[in-house]
């Protein structure tokens, strides 16, 4: 069943809304990443949240003008006419007011729900209101979506994600340095106000697929899951961009495949599941692999203190120090260094005596400042330099 | 205004106003320290811990509730700590990633669970039922006073209560720990005051709160008493001691008059059916909320 969905064998409306899905978790990831850059990620819950009133009040204009009150663009439209209204009363509250943004996100966001809330109970007590299935922008729901609905939200996704590609080195640059952008030319309010039109546009087409509630999700865990890969902002919105997309295509696909699945849950964790993996298998910033640079540090270490312990023929009390030597076989089990061991214990001592010449000299302490105990003498410094370090050690330097 | 209203309204008014309190109070100091959204996480977390409190232990009780959800904020404290440290990212995007997916687990959860035996889905999790938690063995004023009737009272009652107290006496006891680590936290470390467990007693409080008010108002209120009240209260007053006074009070009068307003405004209107109260009562804080940011006294930053 899972792999019909995936080889979009499911229909042609689970069809479209799986490759509208992918378009939206592109879409969302871009611009998420742009979002995360600017720290500013948890302003788009701000923005979704106050999507629920706009889609009451479309409804109910609808209505009264005689209409079915149900048609998606007139619901989208009003939702994205009271995500900018919240959009503007977070800006407001910290530009106008003492309020952090923080104070202004969560107030915005608690009190449009709630008036979105009123408004859906409102709907309700009509005659048309209790088919109106509103609820279902809360969590997302793509069964037994209309065509033209699905038609509307694939078309959305590829929209918003041509926006996203279109607008990318603005974005970028002023994500990165914004006193680099505006010397440049560029118009950093205009760029910002950009960037939150197209989180806006993200949040409405995803209403209807993974609901205003965890829509934020699409925008955030993507970028943040991408951060494990690279270090580089165009690699990471794209990295982000096609997290996103993957959850949303296998994310609607799956809950196509069984009741009691609800899509926005479905994609979210997807999302969080690649966002998992980032986090534990990523090479570089991954779990996994600074644990193994932890463990090679920390051998490395102890490893090196253990030599100039034997070379200086001073006890090794550490527990692990000793382990180490006795598995790379330079100490015999009863604690008698072997052959091998002195030997590599000697040259350590050497080397050292070699860094601490290096230090004290002039031209070379630049490259030392490099050591930091732990790399080959042999890597860092020439044949000539090391030949010219020994000779130092050899003969004593005049003092004075 | 007689048996009816006795019956009908006093039971979730009270339970409003107690669960309006128990939020604001430690929202203060949550907005003072720009963890508002702290709120907004604890509140959507809360979702899994209860659905698994109720799978595992089999009825929806106070215990298995509130163990459930005590375990699923820890889980978060966890996984935003250990997002933020060993990704490097900021708070408010490990704080996104956390609350979203265990926000959408609890909602899997919910709907893979047979739950239909008791009041548990998401509509009741994000806007309550403070509409249906009458006292049906109230029958006039007189009730008040007679035992028999007393012990019918809702059990919400009881929990939101407890959990108020527990918060005034908390708020009362760590005033002034609070009060300075809140402000300063160098001068705060230098005399002494254990600074970290401080914040973490602060956000179990309202973890607290935010539990026991969600069982009964679901989680709009508790994310707009929160924020609201303290932030139209900071905008009114510099003091904290004011600014605590003021937020306690516009906390009430939400509770209040969006009770009121939910219940009676459509009926003074000429509609028949009311509203969701949940919803009216963080939209009333969120127009004091609007009217202190336009006049109130002390909205711009001082210099």
């Amino acid at each position: 069943m899972l792999f019909d969905a995936l080889t979009l064998q499911l229909g042609y409306n689970v069809t479209l809304v799986m490759l509208g899905a992918a378009a939206l978790g592109m879409a969302a990831g871009g611009a998420g990443t742009y979002l995360f850059l600017r720290k500013r990620a948890l302003v788009s819950d701000a923005v979704s949240h106050a999507t629920l009133p706009g889609v009451g009040v479309a409804f109910l204009v609808m209505v009264l003008l005689g209409g079915d009150g149900r048609w998606l663009p007139g619901l989208l439209a009003g939702s994205a006419l009271t995500a900018g209204i919240g959009l503007l009363c977070v800006a407001a509250l910290t530009r106008r007011t003492r309020l952090t943004e923080d104070a202004a996100i969560g107030a915005v966001l608690s009190v449009f729900f709630g008036l979105g809330i009123v408004l859906l109970t409102i709907v309700q007590t009509l005659p048309l209101g209790r088919q109106a299935g509103l609820e279902s922008f809360l969590l997302g729901s793509t069964a037994g979506m209309l065509r033209s609905d699905a038609l509307l939200i694939a078309a959305g996704g590829v929209v918003t994600l041509l926006a996203v590609a279109t607008l990318h080195r603005p974005f970028t640059a002023v994500a990165f340095d914004p006193g680099f952008a505006q010397a440049t030319g560029q118009n950093i309010a205009r760029i910002d106000l950009t960037l939150m039109m197209l989180v806006m546009a993200v949040t409405v087409v995803g209403l209807k697929v993974v609901g205003l509630i965890l829509i934020v999700a699409l925008l955030i865990i993507p970028p943040v899951a991408a951060r494990f890969w690279t270090d580089k902002a165009e690699t990471l919105a794209l990295i982000a961009a096609a997290l996103g997309g993957l959850s949303g295509y296998v994310g609607a696909g799956l809950s196509a495949t069984a009741p009691g699945l609800p899509t926005g849950p479905i994609i979210v964790l997807v999302a969080f599941a690649l966002f998992a993996l980032s986090f534990l298998a990523a090479p570089g910033r991954g779990v996994v692999a600074l644990a193994l640079r932890h463990r090679h540090f920390q051998h490395a270490v102890h490893l090196r203190q253990g030599l100039l312990a034997i070379a200086s023929e001073q006890p090794i009390y550490e527990a692990l120090t000793m382990r180490i030597l006795r598995r790379e076989g330079l100490v015999r089990a009863d604690g008698v260094p072997t052959d091998a061991g002195r030997g590599r214990a000697a040259k350590a001592l050497r080397d050292e005596t070699r860094w601490q010449v290096a230090r004290g000299t002039e031209h070379l302490s630049g490259l030392a400042a490099r050591h930091d105990g732990l790399t080959e003498i042999e890597t860092v410094l020439t044949a000539d330099q090391i030949a010219e370090i020994d000779a130092r050690i050899a003969t004593p330097v005049e003092v004075g | 205004m007689g048996a009816d209203f006795v019956a009908l309204s006093i039971v979730p008014l009270v339970i409003g106003v107690l669960a309006a309190v128990a939020c604001a109070l430690p929202g203060n100091f949550l907005v003072l320290r720009r963890q508002a959204l702290i709120g907004d996480a604890i509140s959507h977390v809360v979702l899994p811990g209860i659905v698994v409190g109720f799978l595992v232990a089999g009825v929806a009780g106070t215990w298995p509730m509130l163990i459930g959800a005590t375990a699923a904020a820890l889980v978060a404290v966890l996984m935003i700590e250990g997002i933020q440290r060993l990704g490097r990212v900021e708070p408010g995007a490990a704080m996104g990633v956390t609350f979203t997916t265990l926000f959408a687990a609890g909602v899997l959860l919910l709907e893979q669970s047979d739950t239909s035996s008791v009041h548990l889905d998401v509509e009741h999790a994000l806007y309550g039922n403070l509409e249906s938690l009458i006292w049906i063995d109230a029958t006039g004023w007189g009730s008040l006073v007679d035992l028999q009737a007393l012990a019918g009272l809702p059990p919400e009652l009881t929990r939101i209560s407890v959990a108020a107290l527990g918060v005034v006496a908390f708020v009362w006891f760590a005033w002034r720990p609070l009060a300075v680590s809140t402000f300063d936290e160098g001068f705060a470390r230098s005399m002494g005051l254990p600074v970290r467990a401080i914040g973490i007693a602060l956000v179990v409080v309202s973890a607290l709160a935010a539990v026991a008010a969600f069982d009964a108002v679901g989680s709009i209120i508790v994310i707009a008493m929160f924020i609201c009240p303290p932030a139209a209260a900071r905008l009114v007053t510099n003091r904290l001691v004011a600014q605590v006074a003021w937020s306690v009070g516009f906390a009430v009068l939400s509770a209040v008059a969006g009770y009121v307003l939910a219940g009676y405004g459509p009926i003074w209107l000429g509609f028949g059916n009311s509203v969701s109260a949940a919803g009216m009562i963080a939209t009333v804080s969120g127009l004091i909320l609007a009217v202190c940011a336009i006049a109130g006294p002390a909205r711009h930053a001082t210099t």
